[in-house]
């Protein structure tokens, strides 16, 4: 039988517990800071612009493009190859929308059909969010986090109790946290599909915090004596449930590993955050949550 | 027992009808799209394939905003000129009418007596709310505003108008299945799957397409004109092709409501447009070229002056032509704006997504390699980690992923990029509902316990975590649901799916086998 962590074994988690609320108050107001200093770099979905995404039939450079497109003044262009050098695929983002300039994509293929010919380049895709829009749909992204955590919150306070819920929320919200402030530091792109990986990540890291209270649960009513120790009952539920919780997270970072190297452009924004987000979801599942019920269960030890 | 063989029965008719539902899904992202149909015959004739989403097949999704207050304003011009002629044919005098946005008409009137006269003309157009008088150097304006619902009814009408143009129009351009719905108070999405020229369909639904004649004032000069001296009545127009200037009379005189038929002929290697109007428009039309002989038509396509030939003869018959130089691709897309009518209300482009062809094939291949990838890697490790319930776990994940393509065909939901990576996740996610029991009969055995009771307390004991843990993440799916559009919602739908095929297939399924390898076959261990 291959097993990752020995049965019976025991790690004192809570013993160390200032270490972890330590580690994990200095990442968040690290990322905290990013977020307030620097902010987001917002994609068009966010901020409003186009994407085009154009496809070489011959090598090309970025400068090529850069000079091919220089007589439409384009406002704040950015070009980038995604792929293979040899796909010659160019991203090219600009803060220009439609609606300032009317005919917009037409003009973009006739400019480059002057400078490297008709048919020796593919458009593969347009995107053009104008400024109306996009406030909407930063309205409702964020109107979706928050609804998305009230409802979980309900949801464990009707299962738990509501020192659980505090936990379940304050270990997510640190999750978000921290991978916003990751996006913020690297400088990577936020766009829609960055919301949807966070929500996703909100479940995810949910469950895992979940399936760990639940064994605390399940070990508080095995307690004889009301004068328990709950912080070693938490330690021995988060050991019990250790093997689980790291089983999980390797299978669906196998999978997302699979998505980053494998999903395409379009995918990557997703699948960096749920790369990072196992990661931390995990960490906060075994070391935030079961904190945070702890420090709000101080006064009664036996408070169940 | 009974219980148990019933569970086997609702199990194998999920199992079957999953297969049948799902299987030319299967087959068509398997194979190339055409063999699919013949292959299954009959059975690819009436299950229909999950849809794919415009950034898996190609396509272009718009979102237009129509601008109704251009909507009220235009509709204000149109009364504005019936009111003149009424008046002048009921001898009210009057020094200016004018449309002062954004939904009110100002009327001087030479006798501030003929006040209930005026309203009487106006009211018959529309309702207008009790006037406002204003007076300016001893003058007297009357203010009369449209009233609220009345104005609501023409932005509804406007939309509703915006959409039947949109569809005729598209219609035209042969794209099959397109979708066109309102969104919103004032917005219209529209999704065309497979288009090949995207900035043509672009031109071709935004083009407000109003057609107006308007005779040309040939009792004032131009130059004056130009030089500022502009006669009331008229007002200075430029020509399309040279750009050359013209004093045109404000007053349209026929609109191209009253058409029928717009086409493209050809003359001398030249095409221009035939216009057929309709009973109405050819009475009229004869009239207008009755009543001006020698004088000149100026014909306008959205303001712009296309000719303006001299009318040498009444035109009886209701035939006109649009001449210009027009290349054959102008042509055809003026003759099928006209032909499906005017915008009431100009729209505008909010929202543009348009994938090629290439690349939501490339984006397919890519789903699938990573789907394909991802899957393999959990099944491998699962039977190294767990070995024979393992292996039984991996079926479980594949037999989810084929309920979960039945379910999306069987609603009808539209498979996106996102999506794929939804059925990835749910792989994984998947796998934890029965890591969760299995860690739970790993204990139990550890306790000593047979395999029967093994299966019945790892089952029990885990499946509250189980429920739990899979409603959280189900409550974040519904939210994004509800506020994604597009690919995301394509997201949602599957991990949504995804996590109600999980809990049947592993809570039903897998535990129905468990129990069936415990109960029949009087296993000394299990191979956990």
């Amino acid at each position: 039988m291959l097993e990752f962590i020995k049965p019976g074994t025991y790690i004192d988690f809570m013993k160390y517990k200032w270490y972890f609320i330590g580690f994990s108050l200095i990442t968040s107001l690290i990322a905290i800071g990013s977020i307030a200093v620097q902010g987001f770099s917002y994609g068009i979905d966010f901020a409003g612009g186009s994407v085009i995404q154009v496809q070489f039939k011959n090598p090309t450079t970025a400068d090529d493009i850069r000079k091919a497109l220089k007589p439409m003044g384009m406002q704040d262009e950015r070009i980038q190859s995604v792929g293979a050098v040899s796909d010659n695929d160019f991203l090219i983002r600009t803060s220009q929308t439609e609606d300032t300039n009317k005919g917009f994509g037409g003009k973009f293929s006739s400019e480059l059909e002057k400078s490297f010919g008709k048919g020796n380049f593919e458009i593969r895709r347009i995107e053009m969010v104008g400024g109306a829009v996009s406030k909407d749909i930063k309205t409702k992204g964020f109107l979706s986090l928050i609804w998305a955590a009230i409802g979980i919150l309900i949801y464990v306070w009707w299962r738990f109790e509501f020192k659980f819920s505090v936990g379940a929320i304050v270990a997510t919200l640190h999750d978000v946290i921290i991978v916003l402030g990751m996006f913020s530091i690297l400088r990577r792109e936020m766009d829609l599909t960055v919301v949807a990986a966070l929500l996703t990540l909100i479940g995810y890291s949910l469950n895992d915090t979940v399936v760990v209270f639940d064994r605390i649960r399940e070990n508080i009513k095995k307690q004889q004596s009301p004068n328990y120790d709950l912080a070693h009952v938490m330690s021995m539920s988060i050991s019990q449930t250790l093997s689980r919780t790291i089983l999980t997270a390797l299978t669906v970072f196998l999978v997302v590993i699979a998505l980053f190297f494998l999903g395409g452009e379009v995918m990557h924004g997703f699948a960096m955050v749920m790369l990072i987000g196992v990661i931390i979801g995990c960490y906060s599942s075994i070391f935030v949550a079961s904190t945070i019920v702890l420090f709000m269960s101080k006064s009664g030890k036996s408070s169940s | 027992m009974n219980n148990f063989k019933l569970r086997g029965i609702i199990i194998a008719v999920v199992m079957i009808a999953g297969l049948i539902l799902s299987l030319p899904t299967m087959v068509s992202l398997l194979t190339p799209y055409q063999l699919a149909d013949n292959w299954l015959g009959p059975l690819g004739k009436h299950i229909k394939q999950v849809k794919l989403g415009l950034d898996l097949q190609g396509g272009m999704h718009l979102i237009l905003k129509v601008d109704t207050d251009k909507a009220v304003t235009g509709k204000l011009n149109i009364i504005a000129s019936t009111v003149k002629s009424e008046m002048q044919q009921k001898r009210i005098h009057y020094t200016k009418i004018e449309v002062v946005a954004p939904d009110s008409i100002a009327v001087t009137l030479r006798d501030p007596a003929d006040q209930d006269k005026l309203t009487a003309i106006l009211n018959e157009q529309t309702s207008f709310a009790d006037p406002s008088t204003e007076t300016i150097g001893g003058v007297t304006v009357f203010r009369y505003s449209v009233k609220r619902d009345e104005i609501q009814k023409i932005k509804d009408s406007s939309i509703s108008q915006a959409l039947e143009t949109i569809r005729n129009r598209i219609d035209q351009l042969g794209v099959s299945e397109p979708s066109i719905i309102t969104e919103g108070k004032d917005r219209i999405n529209v999704q065309l799957p497979g288009i090949t020229d995207p900035e043509r369909a672009k031109r071709i639904i935004g083009e407000t397409a109003v057609l107006e004649f308007k005779l040309v004032d040939e009792d004032h000069s131009l130059s004056n004109a130009l030089a500022g001296d502009i006669p009331q009545d008229s007002y200075i127009a430029y020509m399309k092709e040279t750009n050359e200037p013209i004093l045109l009379k404000k007053q349209v005189e026929l609109t191209g409501d009253t058409l029928n038929d717009a086409r493209v002929k050809i003359d001398r290697a030249s095409p221009y447009i035939s216009l057929d109007f309709n009973a109405q428009g050819a009475r009229d039309f004869e009239r207008i070229t009755g009543e001006n002989i020698n004088k000149r038509l100026a014909i306008l396509l959205d303001k712009k002056v296309y000719s303006a030939p001299v009318i040498k003869d009444r035109i009886a018959g209701g035939k006109a032509s649009i001449t210009g130089r027009f290349t054959d691709q102008e042509a055809k897309n003026l003759a099928i704006v006209l032909r499906s009518g005017s915008l009431l209300a100009p729209v505008e482009i909010l929202e543009e997504r348009t994938v090629g062809p290439s690349l939501g094939k490339d984006s397919i291949h890519q789903g699938l390699v990573a789907c394909a990838i991802g899957g393999v890697l959990v099944i491998i490790f699962m039977i190294i980690y767990y070995r024979a319930s393992g292996m039984l776990a991996n079926i479980a994940v594949i037999l989810n992923i084929m309920l979960i393509a039945a379910f999306m065909s069987l609603v009808g939901a539209v498979l996106t990029l996102p999506g794929i990576a939804g059925i990835v996740l749910t792989i994984g996610m998947a796998v934890d509902a029965n890591i969760l029991i299995f860690e739970r009969m790993r204990e139990e055995i550890r306790l000593g316990r047979t395999p029967k009771m093994v299966v019945e307390a790892g089952y029990k004991h885990a499946i509250s975590t189980v429920v739990d843990a899979n409603v959280t993440t189900l409550i974040a799916g519904l939210v994004l649901f509800q506020f994604g559009t597009g690919p995301i919602k394509g997201f949602a739908v599957t991990l949504c799916v995804g996590i109600l095929t999980t809990l049947f297939t592993v809570l039903v399924g897998c535990k129905w086998v468990m129990e069936w390898f415990v109960n029949s076959k009087n296993v000394s261990r299990i191979s956990i």
